[in-house]
């Protein structure tokens, strides 16, 4: 198989056939539960409000909001992540001075912390770009670390017989060689901060798909619309590590 | 006479080793190697020819003695000496072109130029065909010869190869060593190759010299009885197995010296 047809056949009908096989099972469970649609509505149902709230903007605004707290926060976690990351494989001081903060700070939920970030920070933008940073900035950091620390010593010895200096031995050898472990980090990462900007709008927000999915649920008792906000979050799930699957392809390339 | 090209003299070096003591990798080594000479090392498992190769290289210091490469005392890595390791150790994610311009590029030479050289030393070891192929697609044998053009690009004097072709399949190897051969030819630069194989120190070089079991010292010199240049017949000829034999009987041990 080659060519446009190949690829139609290869990777889109795969797909098609995956989507088609879930929704059918939806379906199948809707009408032999025989549930209203207060529990569980049907595709249809929540395919045609998914349809009417994007058409009269409810979900627009929301999910604009939701999407600017995720970027935002991947982009500074993942920043801070890749600094500390390098720091930390650079220097063994460093390593056993803010380690142990490290693990500690991960081994403790974020999210439980949410009340407290929307305490400090208040319930807009920044305290769910505090908790989507601090969500993506832990596995991007160990991703780094580890990619940095497993660089070939093979490599290394044949830039110092060839003179390397210290920055071209990072940019020649050390950043290329550790990219294939950061960005598993920043896979994880991204899917993360979705997570981590749906609860931090729990524990309090003005906008946002998270809130949404309150006021959908409790005081607008609209149940399509529950759906249709949690369709959009992985919708923008799916549509962010995609992104990030075709960024990594194209800086790691063909290494076999 | 001219200078050596290489000149070690009362060479010791020793590693940490469990316990707090020290092994004794090398200790008492002298060695010459005269300009355009292609000199062999041989000896056992440990007998600390990759370090002797990493001190005259300049990877490895000596706890004593002197080493010296045309005439500087060697203080670290030196881009008139070009080294050739086990393994290939070709970055994955830049194509042949752009490994073997590496060095160029390490030494700030511009893009052009080194591209151009590049190209040159490529074609040197018949591989120009592949500069635009990932390390992956290639055999063995053409990584290893992609690594030989590598260690050639700056034009070295000098040319240390550590077991270079020890990985490769028997007739891959033969090729090789005989392009070695005609590369040499061409160079004419200084070689000390470290290796496993008796009959390749034969082949290849001038002088085959004999290390002994740790701590690892010079033990015999075998002059190799082919003339300039070789080829393929030379293989199986009769002064070239006296020669093994003498090799092999300096060894030792046949068993341990292996091909």
């Amino acid at each position: 198989m080659s060519g446009r047809r190949g690829r139609v056949v290869g990777t889109i009908l795969p797909v098609a056939v995956g989507a088609i096989i879930f929704v059918g099972a939806w379906q199948l469970v809707v009408v032999i539960g025989g549930y209203p649609p207060y529990i569980l509505p049907d595709p249809l149902t929540v395919g045609s409000r998914f349809a009417s709230a994007w058409a009269d903007g409810t979900l627009a605004g929301h999910a604009l909001v939701t999407l600017q707290e995720i970027v935002l926060g991947f982009v500074v976690g993942a920043i801070a992540g890749l600094l500390v990351g390098y720091v930390i494989a650079r220097s063994r001081l460093v390593d056993l001075v803010v380690s142990p903060y490290l693990v500690a700070a991960q081994s403790t939920p974020v999210l439980a912390l949410a009340p407290l970030l929307i305490l400090w920070f208040g319930p807009g933008l920044l305290s769910k770009v505090v908790i989507c940073g601090l969500i993506v900035f832990f596995p991007v950091a160990i991703s780094t670390l580890v990619g940095l620390r497993t660089v070939d010593a093979g490599l290394l010895e044949l830039g110092r017989s060839l003179r390397a200096s210290r920055r071209q031995v990072l940019l020649t050898i050390e950043i290329p060689s550790a990219l294939p472990s950061v960005m598993g980090g920043i896979r994880v990462g991204v899917t993360l901060a979705v997570v981590g900007a749906i609860v931090g709008e729990w524990a309090g927000a003005d906008k946002g798909l998270g809130l949404l999915i309150l006021l959908a649920q409790g005081s607008l008792f609209d149940t399509p619309l529950l759906f249709a906000a949690l369709l959009t979050v992985a919708l923008i799930g799916v549509g962010l590590y995609g992104i990030t699957v075709l960024v990594e392809r194209r800086v790691i390339g063909d290494r076999g | 006479m001219s200078p050596p090209a290489i000149r070690l003299a009362g060479v010791r070096r020793t590693f940490p080793a469990t316990g707090g003591d020290r092994l004794v990798a090398l200790d008492g080594l002298d060695l010459e190697v005269a300009a355009n000479e292609v000199v062999a090392i041989i000896g056992p498992n440990g007998s600390g020819k990759s370090t002797l190769l990493r001190i005259i290289g300049g990877l490895l210091a000596p706890d004593a003695g002197t080493v010296e490469v045309e005439g500087r005392p060697v203080d670290g890595p030196d881009r008139a000496v070009g080294f050739a390791f086990q393994e290939p150790r070709l970055l994955p994610w830049r194509d042949v072109l752009a490994n073997v311009a590496y060095p160029l590029e390490l030494a700030d030479v511009a893009r052009n130029e080194r591209e151009a050289r590049a190209h040159e030393v490529l074609r040197m070891v018949g591989l120009d065909g592949f500069a635009g192929s990932r390390p992956h697609r290639l055999s063995g044998g053409m990584r290893q010869r992609a690594a030989i053009a590598r260690a050639l690009a700056l034009g070295p004097s000098v040319l240390l190869l550590d077991e270079p072709f020890s990985a490769l399949d028997a007739l891959t190897r033969e090729r090789l060593d005989i392009e070695l051969l005609d590369l040499w030819q061409q160079t004419a630069t200084t070689v000390v190759l470290v290796t496993h194989s008796i009959t390749e120190a034969v082949f290849l070089a001038d002088r085959t010299v004999v290390l002994s079991a740790r701590p690892g010292r010079a033990i015999a010199t075998v002059p190799s009885p082919l003339g300039r240049p070789r080829g393929l017949e030379d293989l199986g000829s009769p002064d070239l197995a006296a020669a093994a034999a003498a090799v092999r009987a300096a060894l030792g041990d046949p068993q341990e010296a292996g091909s």
